[in-house]
């Protein structure tokens, strides 16, 4: 229960494409993310797949049955919106009670679920109160409480963690993840962050301008993106990439190699350039390295200790079975 | 955020505040005190008018030679009537201009608000007829009517307004919860803009109450509210300041206080997104 499928689906805005025809295949039970940058169609996307918005063309089947008309009500999913989206005028109780009233369960069943499912996410104490008198963090959890009473066949979340601040996301991030490894349910997720996307996923879905770049697990992602853009997309600092000689020396149109995947050194090595910025995280340092006569900056990562200053040269280099190679239409070169 | 205000400055601002306030008020004031006055010294010098000694008489005369309660009932039922009416039509539109809006909602709106700028003499006429051939004249129900489509611009409007302010999420959420349309709006909508409907209705009671081209043209005696009867009293027979007066204090004291009561509503509505 909770396999979507989604058939040619298209969206258009007037005379603006969105989304053009696309295929994509959710199954039952799996943790999908929904990545790409601003404005590519991931929310739209989502809202398709909820029914806030009409498709423009192609089938969206629920658990194989057809749900392209169906309205939201119907589609037994339930949604987390970045604004948490609560009814300010009801108590937390009320707000979690909400989906199971409007299913019609009476009033002892509606309270021993929002009782239990307050239990979970630590709100038995804030029950009585109004969203307005909650932290940021805990009116997630009741957007989450909200979500889950109705036992959907799958949740929809549009970037819930972004209105909170970096530690809270950390906490919330595990809460969602715990809360799918306990329930089995279908989530669908969107998301900016790469952290949220790699740690969390089953498999992530990279959009680009309405279309599927790539679908796969965050390592395949990682390992063997499919194309230019999937390599930059995925993985931070982005992969450094390059064409031009040094392309052509391994065969290829454009070359990739990640921050990680590159050897610092003082005295030796492939390429030399000349230290810009280092910025220090303590365990790691990234390099930011100009005048290799490759790309204009390539980032390396370099451990904590590795000791260099503005203006300095460094000489790097890759390793060999982690370069990517892309031919000129920015296709990976098996 | 806080803003140092001198003590000058702040003294100032209220002087100034309370002449416009007096400024505004100060007819009203007038009426009243004329209206405690016998007919004789409601005509003198200002001066020589607060210092007349004070009666009951006018009240008494207007009381006996003409209905209150009558008038009063039919302001009561044509200013509700007319703005429940309102209601029932207005927030369903402005739901819809709202929340699905059209490629011609805008131009709905301003259309509207057009029709308020047609002075009313300009339909009398047909309007008059209309309700003579359907024997509508001196009913409260052709007031209620009218005066609803009248302030009907108006309601659209301020609901569109407030409704505009209230999160497109939350309502879809509603949905994602499984609500039909009849349950979004009633549990989730309407509870969210009860300030603004609150205020809309208020106001639209107090345009009602005042109305006073229609309810004079359209009513003779039996459907004739509280601004007929005050205006019985500018007879041709001469001027009577005193019982127009008392008859004028009469017609506007239930407005009057029911705007006191629902003065913090009133103001908490109309800015209402203006401050949030
Ligand atoms: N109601 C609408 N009418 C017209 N265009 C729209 C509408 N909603 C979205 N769009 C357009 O569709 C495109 C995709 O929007 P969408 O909100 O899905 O992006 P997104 O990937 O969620 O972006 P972000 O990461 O910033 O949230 C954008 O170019 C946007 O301008
Ligand atoms: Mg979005």
């Amino acid at each position: 229960m909770g396999r979507i499928t989604l058939d040619k689906v298209s969206k258009s805005f007037g005379e603006v494409e969105v989304i053009p025809p696309l295929d994509l295949t959710i199954d039952d039970g799996e943790f999908v993310v929904f990545v790409g940058p601003s404005g590519c169609g991931k929310s739209t996307l989502l809202r398709l797949i909820a029914g806030l918005e009409d498709v423009s063309g192609g089938e969206i089947r629920i658990d194989r049955e057809p749900a392209t008309h169906l309205p939201p009500a119907k589609r037994r999913l339930a949604m987390v919106f970045q604004s948490y989206a609560l009814y300010p005028h009801m108590t937390v109780r009320k707000n979690i009670a909400f989906p199971l009233r409007m299913a019609g369960l009476d009033k002892a069943e509606q309270d021993r679920k929002v009782e239990e499912a307050a239990r979970v996410l630590n709100l038995t104490d804030y029950l009585d109160r109004r969203p307005g008198q909650l932290s940021g963090g805990q009116r997630q959890r009741v957007a989450i409480g909200r979500s889950i009473v109705r036992e959907p066949s799958a949740f929809l979340f549009d970037e819930p963690l972004s209105n909170l601040d970096a530690a809270l996301r950390v906490g919330m991030r595990l809460e969602i993840s715990e809360l799918h490894a306990r329930l089995k349910t279908t989530m669908i997720y969107v998301t900016h962050d790469q952290v949220e996307a790699m740690t969390m996923a089953d498999k992530i879905v990279v959009l680009q301008a309405g279309r599927i770049e790539q679908v796969g697990s965050p390592l395949e992602l990682y390992r063997t993106p499919k194309n230019v853009f999937v390599a930059g997309f995925i993985g931070s600092p982005k992969m450094n990439l390059f064409s031009g000689p040094e392309a052509a020396k391994h065969d290829a149109h454009t070359i990739g190699i990640r921050p990680e995947h590159i050897a610092a050194s003082t005295t030796e090595g492939t390429w030399q350039g000349r230290v810009v910025v280092s910025e220090h995280l303590g365990s790691d340092t990234f390099l930011h390295v100009h005048d290799t006569g490759l790309a204009e900056v390539m980032t390396v990562r370099v451990d904590g200790e590795f000791d260099v200053r503005h203006g300095d040269s460094v000489f790097l280099t890759p390793e060999p079975d982690k370069i990517h190679r892309f031919d000129a239409a920015g296709l990976r070169i098996a | 955020m806080a803003r140092a205000v001198t003590p000058r400055r702040k003294a100032f601002n209220t002087l100034a505040a309370w002449i416009v306030g007096v400024l505004v008020f100060f007819p009203i004031l007038w009426i009243v005190i004329l209206s405690f006055k016998t007919e004789g010294d409601a005509i003198k010098t200002p001066l020589a008018v607060l210092s007349a000694p004070w009666t009951m008489e006018s009240y008494a005369v207007v009381q006996e030679r003409s209905d209150y309660f009558r008038h009063f009932w039919n302001s009561v039922v044509i200013s509700l009537g007319s703005t429940v009416i309102g209601l029932v039509i207005a927030v369903p539109s402005a739901w819809a201009m709202a929340f699905v809006p059209g490629r011609r909602t805008k131009d709905v709106l301003m259309w509207m608000l057009s029709t308020k700028m047609l002075p009313p003499v300009g339909v009398l006429l047909p309007i008059y007829l209309i309700c003579q051939s359907l024997g509508l004249l001196d009913t409260k129900i052709a007031l209620v009517v009218i005066l609803m489509l009248i302030n009907l611009p108006i309601m659209i409007w301020m609901l569109y307004t407030y409704f505009k302010e209230i999160p497109r999420d939350i309502l879809e959420a509603a949905r994602m919860d499984g609500a039909s349309l009849k349950e979004e709006v009633l549990y989730v909508l309407l509870p969210m803009a009860v300030p603004g409907i609150a205020s809309t209705l208020l106001l639209n009671i107090i345009l009602a109450w005042n109305e006073s081209f229609w309810t004079l043209n359209l009513t003779a005696a039996k459907a004739a509210p509280l601004t007929a009867f005050i205006a019985s009293y500018s007879s041709p027979e001469g001027l009577f300041y005193a019982k127009l007066s008392a008859a004028s204090t009469m017609a506007i004291a239930p407005i009057l206080i029911m705007g006191w009561f629902s003065q913090k509503q009133l103001v908490r509505g109309l800015t209402f997104g203006a401050v949030k």
